[in-house]
Order: C-alpha cells, then structure tokens, then sequence
C-alpha cells in the first residue's frame, strides 16, 4: 500500500526539487543579474509549485508563491532589477516555502508576511519607476494607476488555444466558466474545423470571442489562463475599442501575452483575496490544467528531459540491488559447479550467465549513481550564507561535477562536507583585510574525481593553512600527546580528528566547539573511505575524501588462511608474491619482505588471526597498499577474484573494525571482508607485543 | 534478574543446554535451523566468534553455553540453531544461538520474582528473564537483552581461545 505513489507525496517531492533549482537560479542571479535564463529559470520554478501546490490543497504555498512570482514577473519583463535585495529576499521566501511545504504547523505566517512586504516594497517602488518601459501592447501601455482597469466596463477577449491543447489535458470548458464567473458574458465560439475526413479529432480546432462585461483587471483574466498561457493566443481589449487587427500573436517565450499590469503584487493580493471569495487563488479549472499544460515554452526542453526520467522510491532500488546480489552469489555457485563438470554445454551456459550476471550489476550500480554535483549544488548556499555572516569575501569553484557516486553515499557525505566547508570558510579564510597578497576574495574549490575504484572528493582554501604549532599545543594541552612525542606533520594534522578537539580559542556560532571533526572521521571511515589533510601555512588546506565507488558489491581477492576464507578488497591489491624460505622450524621473526629493492614489511594473518596455518612452507603474500603505505599478508592459498556481495557485519561485532563486512560464497558458507587499514594498525600493535613464541 | 515482573504465563520454546532446561520467550525466536558451516570471526569474544548463513543474511551464532558459564561439548544429532531478534536498545538485532536440543513451543506458569531465588541458579542471575514452572521440574527463562548488550568490558578480549571451537 505504501508503495503506491502517493500524488500528494509526490508534488512534495517534486517541489523540493523546484525549490532547488530555484535556490540555483537565484545564486547564479547573484552573479550574472541580467542573465534571462535563470530569471525564467526561477519564474518556472515558481510558476509549477503555485500551480501544482494549488492543484493538491496546499493554498498557502500557493498564496504565497503567488508574490513572489509576480515580482519575478516584474523582473522577467524588465521593469524591476534583479537585485541583491530582491536575490536575498526570494531565498528567505524559499526557504519559508520549504517549511510550508514540509511542516506547516512550524511555518511563522509573520515571517511569511514580511517576506511578502519586502517584496511589496521593492515591487511597489519598481512599479513607479519603470512605467514607460514598459512593453507596448494594445491597452494602453505603461502603469495606470491601479484602480485603472477596473473602471472600464469590460473586456472584449478572444483566444485560442493550442491545437494539442485538449490532448495535454486542458479543457477550455473550465476556462469559459471560470470567466464566466467573473461576470456577465456572452461567448462565441469560433469553429475551423476541417471536413470530416481530415478532421484529426483530439485536436481543438475552436477558437472564442467572450466579451465579459465585469470590471475586473486585466491581471485578474490572464490569471484565469495562467497555465495555458504560454502556449496560446489571447487578444484582450477593454470594451469600446476595436478589436480589429490589434490581436497579439502568440506571445514569445520571454514575454507572454500578459503586458503591462500595474502594481501586479497589490493588485494580485487584492484580487485573489477580494475579488474572488472561497476560491484558492489559483482555483480548481487552472488546477486541472496544471496538470498537463507545460509551463513556459522555455522549459520544454527541461520537461522533454524530464520525460525521459522515471521517479523511484530508493528503497526499491535497494531492493534491486540486493536481489542483483543474490544473483551474483548464485552466479559464483554456478560457475563452481561448471567448473568441476565436464560438460562443455554447462560451461558455456554458465559463462553466458556470468557476463550477463556482471552487466546487470554494473547497469544496476549505474542507476544508483548519480552525479555529484546533487550534492555540491547544496552548499552554495551554505557557502552564501556563511560568508555573509562572517564578513568574508568568498569564490566557489566546483570542478568535476559530473562525478557519479552511489546515492547512499552522497546522502552521507552531506554532513561531513558541510563541518569541512564550515571549517574552511570560518578558521581557513582570512577576512578580505588580512589576506595581504593574495586577491581579497578567498576561494574555496570544491572537487570530484575519480581514482581507480574510489571516488576522491577534496575541499581546498586559499587560506591561512594549518597551524602545526597550535594544533600541537593544544593537543599537549589536551593530553593526547607529550611534549617529548615527536610527530610527522600528518600525524598532527590527524589529531583535528580527535574527539572533542578544536583550536579555535572563541566559539562561534560555526564552528570551534570542536563536534564534527571525529564526527567527520568516524562517517567517512564508515563509508570505507579515507581522509587525508595537505596544508601550507599561509597557502591553504586541502581536506581530500576517498570514497568506494559503491557500498554494495566490489571486486574481492579471495586467499585462504587455515580453515578460514577472507576477502581482500581488490582495490588494496597491488600484487601477489611468494614467500621464499620461509619454515616453521626456521625460527626467523624477520617481518620484511625484499620486493624489488624495497623492504615491505610483512604481517601473518594467521598468527593475527590465531588460527592454526598449514605446514606447508610456500606461503603466498599478498602486497597491498593503505594511504602511503605497502604492507605484505601471507595466506596460505590465493584463491582468486570474486565478486563480493557486502553484508554489513552484525552490530554485536561492531567493536571488530578489522573486518568492514562479511560476504557469502558460492558454498552458501560466510567469508569475512578485511579493512586493511585498522588491519595494518591491528597487525602493528599486535608486533608490538609480541614475544618471540618459536 | 530484571525489574519487570513477568507475566504469569508466558510462551517459550525450551531447549537443553549442557543437560540443564532452559527456555527462550518465543516472540523472540524468528526460526529453527539444522547447524550448518560456520565461519569463524577472529579476535571477537569467544561466545559469539561464528557466523552462519541464514537465507542470504550474515548472521552471528553464539554459544550462550559460554556465557552461561556451562560446559562446551561437541555437537550432537540433536544440536538446532535457534534465530532470535533481540530488542536491543536502538533496534532489534537478529542472531542464532546454539541449543544442545530443541524440545518444543508450549505456554509455562512463571514464578514472580519474590519467589525466584537470586543465586543458586545455574548461570549468572542477570541473564535470568524469570523461572518457569513446567510440570514437576522449573526452566530458566533466558533474558537475551543482557545476554548481548554491549558490554565495554567484554572489549578486552583480546586472546580469545579459538581452539575451543569445534
């Protein structure tokens, strides 16, 4: 029952993401005011939530956005600027409409309603000032005072809608009543319908003259075809005056037919309010045609993409991956079991399966990535916000965008991307006046790319750097170091990750109470991911994030050690060697391994294990790599790759970080996954203490 | 001995562990398995260092004879895996235990806790739910929620004797 698509679920989601396009547009706007793609960008934006929040009972989103869309209207035909003001004002409104859309028991109507006045007031002033540059139409151009319209005895209105019109779900029925509910009218319809056999019957071949004797403002007809009316034409005329030849052609994209109307926001404030008592503003007939009348011709292109997508709910794509999990686990049975027949046919059939097998789940993984510039588009605003709060002069640069990582990772890397932004614009980024040579404005970069079978995302400043020495200090401080500990720069740089640790000397509302960093550690180590810090005092830092590619399936080296079967992650791998001359009896502890001229330490597995090894001498070493590191693994058997299906280990085992998972084998028998790096850590502790047993 | 006090009547499945009778309340138990591999998991506590396969889930088997402070022997013809949900603090858990016998699922008359002695019991008295009465003989109803909470202290473990295992 859950699983039915809820239409009432689906306008929110829909609308958080409009909202998000709109928070785009609005920051772009920031930068390049003049830029009419984004004003139409955010105009759209508005435009479907007004409509579609309507259409689904959410009136005072509707209300709402109604203003904000109207200043946008202003701004769209030229006759108010893009400002500063106006940018700030429409992200307050987004996010008063984010809170109205999600929990509108919380929203504050008096932070509603001044965000409202704002508008007015900027609106208001425009209306003033730009009449005469206004579009010239055939009611009299620029701004009669408001009241204008409304003294005229009619309108003489003629329209035709497009010949899909009826099939995009439109009913121009709906539109006649509603006109006919303003006032008097008389309506002529006026037919061009072809002969019956070339007659294409889903097509609308009528068009209508009404003349509509109410005193009503012009803005208050162009409401009623509000989602229609960029796709159609409509002549409007005060009553007396010739409609003649005068009749507007379809409206260009920019300017729809709706030309000048004087202090829209008052005038559309009273109108929807008194004029038309009991009804939404945007009523019921409009509401049924939103649902299939594309807003503005501009946006075809973004709704023929938006065709294309399907919406489905993750935890079904969840479940996909985990059914494509158990195919592949049944995949590897198969091929066991065609390995050890005889039968040609068996294993050509099994091999067939194992590349479909293999397809299938790299097109499932492709389905659940997606491109990461979801989740840096958040912290625009963020970055916004923050530096405007800190007073400091902020670029962000994003490069590599495009970079596709699983949705569930992305989802949890919000947060530990958002404490490194935090950081970076609050403790890395001098204000403008202490930068001395470098530009005033700080630049905080963030990138995306990939490495292998990892993801690396990094967040770099120009800023002040590290600090070693504080860093340093504060840790003696802190007893997590002595003053006799010698420590490499990394090694400093790794105690930020420390509970509980800050060297910020003030708390402020950002940052410095030192929360986050471990909380940033713990959650990218959780991902399987690693964090590494370059800094240069005076130059910058860069925090770079290595993630898995995906958190379900990876590629796995499977060795043997005693009666135990582990997984070795394939990305770690570097090499396979043997281990020569090594004997029980032999007594030898030396842990070092001569690999080309280079000494690599080495680590038994089954003494970390405490499982009894084979007698057999021939120990094989498996070389792998963790951050700058090269560690040997002797096992006694490389069995060979495998595609490894991880099952999180239970939350008994928590306290086991040697083991990220476990996986199932073909056998239907558990195999556990080893996490190299606290493995390596493990193995280094475990030498340390160790006393020469042979 | 929890503080709750128990229901007069409870439904359990009882087990056999070690010769003693036990029994585990039934809205715990989710199914009732033949032993199959298990896979050992290095350096966890000795009780809970296997894991088995459940249907495609990884899930970890304990031997609630270790932490019973009971006897370890070799599997019989009889040995069941019992899978439990155990509703820890943040969410339910789900894992198998071993049970010497499975006998079967019936309804006991409980003692309250006033008459259920605090020592003297076979195991420790914190991993007792309450004592049972079935016919002539008592059952120890085992409380799962102590048995597998996290403790701290079980971390230092670090020696954990894997020859035990068979």
């Amino acid at each position: 029952m859950s699983s039915g698509p809820d239409p009432v679920e689906t306008f929110r989601q829909e609308s958080q993401e409009l909202l998000e396009h709109l928070e785009q547009a609005l920051l772009d706007l920031e930068h390049r005011p003049g830029d009419m793609e984004l004003i139409d960008s955010a105009f759209r934006a508005l435009h479907t939530i007004k409509g579609s929040g309507a259409m689904f009972g959410f009136d005072v989103v509707a209300g709402f956005t109604h203003h904000v869309e109207n200043a946008f209207d202003e701004v769209r035909k030229g006759r108010l600027p893009a400002s500063d003001t106006l940018v700030s004002l429409a992200l307050r409104a987004k996010d008063h409409l984010r809170i109205l859309l999600t929990r509108p028991e919380t929203a504050d109507s008096a932070a509603g309603a001044a965000i409202l006045e704002g508008f007015r007031a900027i609106t208001g002033t425009a209306a003033g000032e730009a009449p005469a540059e206004a579009a010239p139409g055939v009611s009299p151009p620029g701004a009669p005072p408001p009241g204008a319209a409304a003294e005229q005895a009619g309108w003489r209105l003629r329209f035709r809608l497009a010949r899909d019109a009826m099939a995009m779900g439109s009913n121009p029925l709906l539109l006649l009543d509603e006109l006919r509910s303003l006032g008097p009218a008389e309506v002529v319809a006026l037919a061009d319908v072809p002969p019956l056999d070339a007659l294409d019957p889903t097509a609308l071949h009528t068009a209508w003259e009404i003349m509509l004797h109410a005193p009503v403002p012009r803005a208050r007809i162009e409401e009623v075809f509000l989602f229609v009316i960029d796709d159609m034409e409509l002549a409007l005329e005060p009553l007396g005056e010739p409609l003649g030849g005068a009749a507007e052609p379809a409206p260009p994209a920019h300017a729809p037919a709706g030309a000048p109307q004087a202090g829209a926001p008052q005038a559309g404030a009273s109108q929807t309010g008194a004029s038309q008592p009991g009804k939404s503003p945007a009523g019921t007939p409009q509401a049924a045609l939103s649902q299939a009348s594309h807003p503005p011709a501009a946006g075809k292109r973004d709704a023929a993409q938006a065709a294309e997508s399907v919406r489905v709910p993750a935890f079904k794509l969840d479940e996909l991956m985990d059914r494509v999990g158990e195919l592949v686990i049944a995949q590897s049975r198969l091929r066991q079991v065609a390995h050890a027949s005889s039968d040609l046919g068996l294993r050509s059939v099994a091999e067939e399966i194992e590349r479909l097998a293999l397809e299938l789940r790299d097109t499932t993984m492709g389905i659940r990535t997606v491109p990461i510039v979801q989740l840096f588009g958040r912290f625009r605003r963020l970055v916004h916000d923050i530096s405007r709060d800190l007073g400091k002069e902020v670029e962000l640069l994003m490069q590599g965008e495009e970079t596709e990582l699983d949705k569930t990772v992305i989802e949890r890397l919000n947060d530990p991307l958002v404490h490194l932004i935090r950081n970076s614009l609050d403790h890395g980024l001098e204000r403008p006046e202490e930068r001395g040579d470098k530009p005033r404005r700080g630049r905080l970069l963030l990138q995306a790319r990939h490495a292998g079978a990892q993801v690396c995302v990094s967040i770099r400043d120009d800023g002040r750097g590290l600090d070693c020495a504080r860093i340093r200090a504060r840790a003696e401080e802190r007893g997590l170091v002595t003053p006799e500990q010698v420590l490499g720069e990394q090694e400093i740089f790794q105690l930020i990750f420390e509970p509980g640790f800050s060297t910020a000397t003030e708390v402020t509302s950002l940052s410095g109470r030192g929360v986050g960093m471990d909380v940033v550690k713990r959650t990218i180590e959780a991902l399987r991911g690693t964090i590494e810090i370059s800094s240069s005092p005076g130059l910058g830092t860069e925090v770079t994030l290595c993630l898995p590619l995906t958190l379900a399936i990876i590629d796995g080296l499977l060795v043997r050690v005693g009666q135990g079967r582990y997984v070795i992650p394939l990305t770690a791998v570097e090499e396979c060697v043997e281990l020569e001359g090594e004997t029980p009896s032999s007594g030898s502890r030396s842990s070092f391994l001569n690999l080309r001229g280079s000494l690599i330490p080495f680590l038994r597995l089954a003494e970390l294990f405490q499982t009894p090894a084979d007698a057999d001498p021939l120990k094989k070493v498996v070389i792998v790599s963790t951050g700058d590191q090269r560690v040997g693994l002797v096992v006694d058997q490389v069995i060979g790759d495998h595609q490894t299906v991880i099952k999180s280990m239970s939350k008994l085992h928590a306290d086991i970080d040697i083991f990220s998972g476990a996986t199932i084998l073909g056998d239907g028998s558990v195999a556990l996954i080893l996490d190299i790096a606290p493995l390596v850590a493990f193995g280094q502790a475990h030498e340390d203490r160790l006393v020469p047993v042979r | 001995m929890p503080n709750t006090e128990p229901p007069a009547s409870l439904r359990v499945v009882t087990i056999d562990l070690q010769g003693e009778r036990f029994a585990l309340e039934a809205r715990h138990v989710r199914e009732i398995l033949d032993p199959g591999p298990t896979t050992l998991v290095p350096n966890a506590p000795r009780f809970l260092n296997r894991l088995i396969n459940v249907r495609g889930r990884v899930v970890p088997l304990a031997d609630l004879r270790l932490k019973l402070g009971l006897e370890q022997r070799a599997a019989t013809i009889d040995t069941r895996v019992i899978v439990i949900e155990v509703p820890l603090a943040d969410e339910p858990v789900t894992v198998a235990v071993l049970a010497d016998k499975v006998h079967e699922v019936r309804d006991i008359a409980t003692l309250g806790s006033v008459h259920s002695p605090k020592f003297g019991l076979c195991c420790p008295s914190e991993y007792v739910r309450c004592i049972g009465r079935q016919g002539e003989d008592f059952v120890i109803v085992l409380d799962p929620v102590p048995i597998f909470a996290p403790a701290p202290t079980r971390r230092g473990d670090p020696h954990p004797d894997q020859s035990a295992a068979p």
